[in-house]
């Protein structure tokens, strides 16, 4: 009969431990659909006072690419800002920005004061490019292959470890054409 | 310098939290009387210390320095003023704060008006409620600090997210909050006694307002977000068995479960460990809901930003919580012995089986909730459960209970006569048959649920005020008997009785509204008429307007009931500009038979706008049914005996005394 008493500790227990598993995974972390798959029909022009827009032709030149997903109103994009100019002066790759449903004055600015770490940038003003690239939330980044396939989606702002442990070793496998053992 | 007050002020009633959790305790054990009178004093000063603190946080808004990293990314200079103190709390480390706010001033009200509880019990309860403090400051100080700096700080912040900008939303979180914190006391309580190891009816009588009133807070928030959900997202529904929804239902039936049990052990001394039982379940599932929203484990609407250190801290706070006070009750509940007993058939016997039904429907909420994590943890699928299996466990297990809440009140304690309950309650019946005649004659197809609930909702109304109509001895007594009897009547009686029929309301509002709603989506010209039910809207076109913060176009309609316009109605879509984002803003007309519903979505002078227009007879039943159910709980709050009378314990009696 005491032991009866012991029950609900013992559920508790149960549902606890779930939860702590539950706690390691990411139930946002849902595979993206475009993983494997080549990137959208796309052409964007460039941002006010650039002259490179970005278009799918510029993502399948045989050289791996990255494309950053950004907005000037978005606060933990200028927090992962950064790290990209960081990636841009590492030369590894090119680094593409799409500029997301943005205002073309506030763009420039925002450029012109951080820095500007993109090679090419195209302006999504109405968001409909960021549907086909199926982004929901800025920033995301994009690591693209040279034959203009999609291999890895990162949500949200980008560390350093983010950096040092995806990104870079990613890029730096497919530039040398070898398969790479990173996790996206 | 405001923000680091704030920020001190915290740091200062984490350590307040600390003396009061842990020489109360010690002092009752050991009998030291000042370290038992420190409690109530340090309940008071956490709660000033708090408020100073909310309101730092608040000054921060209001002024919109963003420089606090918090106020800069969930607010801005255009926002309208009710959206800057709002937005005090629509964001994680805010609303954490409010939690701790709501806990201490939970806290210092069993100071303040515990005045009738022996001094050990008091002290061992604030002690209990100091611990619960420390937890939730170390909390926030250690993983979600609101008062954090930013610089160099930005000149305008990132913007509340539109859909939150609502006086709807802007006082639901409080409600819940009020509802979810308020079960605290009752789990102090009931840790608490376990301490003493007694558990008599005086304690019931103590825990029952606390519960109560945390109860008709909690009623009022869950509706408030359903109301919110009904007119702010435009999709016309107002409960989507959402996984935080979920985590509010949760605790709500659980705590109804212990309202009624309370009633047993107040009245009867017995369902004891029981009701200890439900007291510890409805706070930890409160604590439960706060993990769920806060740790990232479930993918909801919802959910806050989150942080994975974060997820750890609740759950290991969760794990003492819960953990520690389960296996207190594992040692302590045995020694509670019942003393009244009685027959299946009794008072007490309905009200176990509305416990149970209750119980079971929260861990079927319960399961449907967790039920993606663990197939996750298992398997790494990625699913969700949704409305159809919730519908499907809930509706058996709420039609008896509905069924049996009519019955409840007419059997007697102990030993009851159904049979004699069952004649009293014929016009019930009469109702029910009649209401099932009108569903019937109404209905070409015969959807079992429907006729369910509309037999359900009548003859749980007229059973209600069957009970209250037999008590003051209605058309059997002469009138002015029955008003006398009717004035004399306990508070706590009329309260029960309003609470039901606060119940049949929403069933029927449900019922009605789900079954007979009429909805046409459409592509409108201006000019054009589309028929809705028993109304005619006449599209008269879109035209741009600018708000404060956002600019919209806005629809125009014209109701017509029989061919004579009663109305206009203006549906609009929202753009934001910070953060950018469109929100559909439903054009409403509430009213008790019917409300009407428009939402205009895309379109132009051309081709037409794609347009929804609703008929939904009696679903503002949904939400007057939890009000008049909140009602009845405040009436039932307001009776004589919470307030006058000190129950006394019977030192001979100590029955349950644990030693």
């Amino acid at each position: 009969m005491r032991l009866a008493y012991l029950v609900p500790l013992a559920v508790f227990v149960l549902i606890g431990l779930g939860l702590a598993i539950g706690l390691t995974l990411n139930p946002r972390e849902i595979p993206s659909a475009l993983i494997g798959k080549p990137v959208p029909e796309f052409s964007l022009p460039p941002v006010q006072g650039r002259t490179l827009g970005l278009a799918t032709a510029d993502l399948k030149t045989g050289e791996p690419s990255v494309v950053n997903v950004f907005a000037s109103w978005c606060v933990p994009c200028r927090v992962e800002h950064p790290l990209l100019l960081a990636l841009k002066r590492d030369n590894l790759v090119p680094v593409h920005g799409l500029n997301y449903k943005d205002d073309p004055a506030d763009v420039a600015k925002w450029l012109d004061q951080l820095g500007d770490p993109f090679t090419r940038t195209g302006a999504d003003r109405n968001g409909r490019v960021g549907i086909d690239w199926g982004v929901y939330g800025v920033p995301e980044t994009f690591v693209v292959d040279g034959k203009g396939n999609i291999v890895c989606k990162h949500v949200g702002p980008l560390t350093d470890w983010d950096m040092d442990n995806k990104i870079r070793p990613l890029l730096r496998d497919l530039k040398a054409g070898q398969p790479s053992k990173v996790k996206c | 310098m405001i923000a680091e007050y704030g920020h001190i002020a915290l740091i200062l009633a984490l350590c307040l939290a600390l003396v009061q959790g842990i020489l109360p305790l010690i002092g009752a054990a050991r009998g030291i009387d000042s370290w038992i009178a420190l409690a109530p004093q340090a309940a008071l000063g956490q709660a000033v210390l708090v408020a100073f603190a909310f309101g730092c946080l608040t000054y921060a808004y209001v002024t919109s320095d963003f420089s606090v990293l918090n106020v800069a990314e969930n607010s801005h200079t255009l926002k309208p003023m009710l959206y800057k103190i709002s937005g005090v709390w629509g964001n994680h480390e805010g609303s954490l704060l409010l939690w701790i706010l709501i806990l201490v001033i939970f806290g210092a009200a069993v100071a303040v008006f515990g005045g009738n509880l022996p001094a050990t019990l008091k002290a061992r309860v604030l002690a209990i409620q100091g611990l619960i403090g420390v937890g939730f400051l170390a909390f926030i100080l250690f993983t979600s600090n609101p008062f954090g700096r930013l610089l160099p700080p930005p000149l305008e912040g990132r913007g509340l997210n539109p859909l939150l900008q609502d006086p709807g939303l802007a006082f639901h979180p409080p409600f819940l909050y009020l509802g979810y914190v308020g079960f605290s006391v009752a789990f102090s309580f009931a840790v608490a006694a376990l301490i003493e190891g007694r558990v008599d009816p005086a304690w019931a009588r103590w825990v029952r307002p606390w519960t109560l009133a945390a109860w008709c807070f909690l009623t009022l928030g869950i509706a408030l977000g359903s109301w919110w959900a009904y007119y702010e997202l435009g999709w016309g529904g107002w409960w989507f068995w959402d996984p935080v929804e979920n985590a509010s239902f949760m605790p709500w039936l659980a705590g109804t479960a212990l309202l009624h049990s309370a009633i047993v052990v107040e009245k009867r001394d017995t369902l004891k460990s029981w009701t200890i039982l439900l007291a510890i379940l409805t706070f930890s599932l409160s604590l439960l809901g706060t993990f769920l929203v806060r740790s990232g484990v479930i993918n909801s609407v919802h959910a806050f930003a989150t942080d994975p250190t974060r997820g750890v801290f609740i759950l290991a706070f969760l794990g003492v919580v819960v953990g520690g006070s389960l296996a207190l009750y594992a040692l302590r509940a045995p020694a509670l012995q019942a003393v009244g007993v009685f027959a299946p058939i009794s008072r007490e016997g309905a009200l176990v089986l509305n416990n149970l039904l209750l119980a079971v429907a929260s861990a079927a909420v319960l399961l449907g909730t967790l039920y993606p994590v663990a197939l996750d943890a298992i398997s790494g699928a990625k699913v969700s459960v949704g409305p159809q299996y919730f519908n499907a466990v809930f509706m058996p297990l709420m039609a008896p209970l509905v069924a049996a809440i009519a019955i409840g009140p007419m059997l007697a304690w102990k030993r009851g006569d159904l049979a004699a309950a069952l004649r009293r309650l014929v016009p019930a019946a009469v109702a029910m048959l009649i209401a099932l005649g009108l569903g019937l004659w109404l209905m070409d197809a015969k959807n079992f649920y429907s006729l369910l609930g509309l037999g359900l909702g009548a003859w749980l109304g007229i059973g209600a005020l069957c009970e209250v109509a037999l008590r003051v001895k209605l058309f059997a007594a002469p009138l002015s008997e029955t008003l006398n009897r009717a004035r004399f009547l306990p508070r706590a009686a009329w309260g029960m009785t309003v609470a039901h029929l606060g119940v049949a309301m929403l069933v029927l509002g449900i019922t009605v509204s789900e079954t007979w709603q009429i909805e046409v989506q459409q592509v409108m010209k201006p000019g054009e008429v589309a028929k809705v039910g028993p109304v005619e809207y006449r599209f008269l076109g879109v035209q741009p307007i600018k708000g404060p913060n956002y600019t919209a176009q806005q629809g125009r309609f014209e109701v017509l009931e029989n061919g004579r316009v009663v109305r206009e109605m203006r549906p609009a879509q929202r753009r934001y500009q910070q953060p950018p984002m469109e929100t559909t803003e439903a054009a409403i007309r509430p009213s008790p038979v019917a409300d009407l519903y428009a939402v205009v979505g895309e379109g132009n002078a051309e081709t037409g706008w794609a347009v929804r227009l609703y008929w939904k007879p009696l679903v503002s039943w949904i939400w007057l049914g939890a009000l008049v159910m909140a009602f009845g709980g405040v009436l039932s709050l307001s009776d004589r005996r919470h307030r006058v009378g000190a129950p006394v314990r019977r030192r001979q009696a100590a029955p349950s005394a644990a030693e």
